[in-house]
């Protein structure tokens, strides 16, 4: 049992990153990796959303009839959703307005509607539920790594706080639209190049160059 | 909020495009860019059911959810309708104009997921547009969806057989193309700003 874990999270938040490997849920990832702490935020919302969706999901598989499943699966991707967007709303209004249209589009996100479709679908609801962490997990560390990448560049800060001195000159390049794509695009190339597919590349460090 | 529709029209084309600034829509933008002609069909459906949709839960927003008291289910509320709406007008293109539906058919399931349809919906309500600015806002989000998918399928066509460095093939060399876009549509945002 132990090691069907570890391979269900090595796969999900490495082999088979879902930003990297698969290209999905790109679109917040790129919105909220100006700043840090906007990322870590989106990320464990995400990981709330995914994990428990696909665990209800997978609860629900023999009740669901087949032609109707899409409709119940965003029904309850919703509902987690709407649960996330209503604490921020009431414990942390700043973070709240700072993500605001982001974290409805979490609905969107194809990662969610991904593993409840390829993985809830089929198996027991622990394993659905592990898997929903992994694979949120690897979507967070790579927002992380992004946010990283462009708030170091951009403001010269980590997680807000000042690390590059007074002097540095800010790339605002990074903190607007184009950076975010670029510093992803640059990613997936590292990512293509130092970690093959299909290789058993072991659980080494974190996804991506830099 | 006394922004004239038509300023919000532009400004949604250019200064804010959907895309290459607010980043919705990137999962089918990456994905159907490899050919012009797919991505004009897409284009074309995107900006038929953005319009749409952005009017139907604008109504059904302010006139529904907001005198009930409903607004927290707003995500639910909306992804239903975006969901309805595009079961309806496949059925009435099926039906009515076939040839039509040979050109879109296939893209219409795949726009329930588009974030931009989705994320196009937010905005009207988070930037408090009114009926015509909201009309506007869908209409000219869905031509600078356009504009921006048959740009990049275009710069794909032309750099299909050029030599790429390993690994840049397909969607890291597309997200490069796309920061060289966005960063020329920046030049475009001193005409107006609407936020």
């Amino acid at each position: 049992m132990s090691s069907k874990v570890k391979d269900i999270i090595s796969l999900g938040v490495i082999k088979d990153n879902p930003v990297f490997r698969q290209i999905l849920g790109i679109c917040s990832s790129l919105a909220v990796t100006n700043m840090m702490l906007n990322s870590l935020a989106m990320g464990l919302g995400l990981i709330f959303v995914t994990s428990l969706s696909s665990l209800t999901v997978s609860a629900l598989r023999k009740y669901t009839p087949g032609h109707i499943r899409m409709m119940v699966q965003v029904l309850i991707i919703s509902a987690y959703v709407i649960i996330v967007d209503i604490v921020l709303k009431a414990y942390f209004p700043a973070l709240s307005s700072a993500l605001e249209p982001y974290v409805g589009l979490i609905i969107t996100n194809c990662i969610i509607m991904g593993r409840c479709e390829v993985y809830a679908q089929k198996n027991p609801p622990l394993a659905s539920f592990l898997d929903g962490i992994a694979n949120g997990l690897g979507y967070s560390l790579v927002l992380l790594t992004i946010a990283f990448a462009r708030e170091l560049l951009g403001f010269g800060s980590v997680f807000g706080i000042n690390v590059l001195g007074p002097n540095w000159v800010r790339w605002v390049i990074m903190i607007m639209p184009p950076g975010a794509f670029f510093v992803l695009g640059l990613l997936i190339w590292a990512t293509n190049l130092y970690l093959p597919a299909n290789g058993a590349g072991k659980a080494s460090s974190a996804g991506g160059g830099r | 909020m006394e922004v004239s529709p038509f300023i919000v029209f532009v400004a949604s084309i250019f200064t804010s495009n959907m895309i290459l600034s607010n980043f919705l829509g990137m999962c089918s933008f990456i994905a159907v860019s490899k050919e012009k002609s797919t991505a004009w069909g897409l284009g074309q459906a995107v900006t038929f059911v953005l319009t749409g949709t952005s009017v139907i839960n604008y109504l059904v927003y302010h006139y529904v959810l907001v005198p009930y008291g409903l607004v927290y289910l707003r995500y639910i509320v909306f992804i239903l309708l975006i969901a309805a709406f595009v079961q309806l007008v496949e059925m009435v293109i099926e039906r009515y104009f076939p040839v039509l539906h040979l050109h879109l058919g296939i893209f219409l399931p795949l726009i329930t997921v588009n974030c931009a349809v989705f994320g196009v919906s937010l905005f009207t309500v988070i930037r408090q547009y009114n009926l015509f600015q909201a009309t506007a806002f869908g209409f000219g989000s869905g031509i600078g969806w356009t504009l921006a998918i048959v740009a990049l399928a275009g710069i794909r066509q032309k750099i299909k057989n050029a030599p790429l460095p390993k690994g840049l093939e397909g969607a890291g060399i597309t997200l490069i193309i796309t920061g060289i876009m966005a960063l020329a549509f920046i030049g475009f945002s001193g005409i107006i700003h609407v936020q």
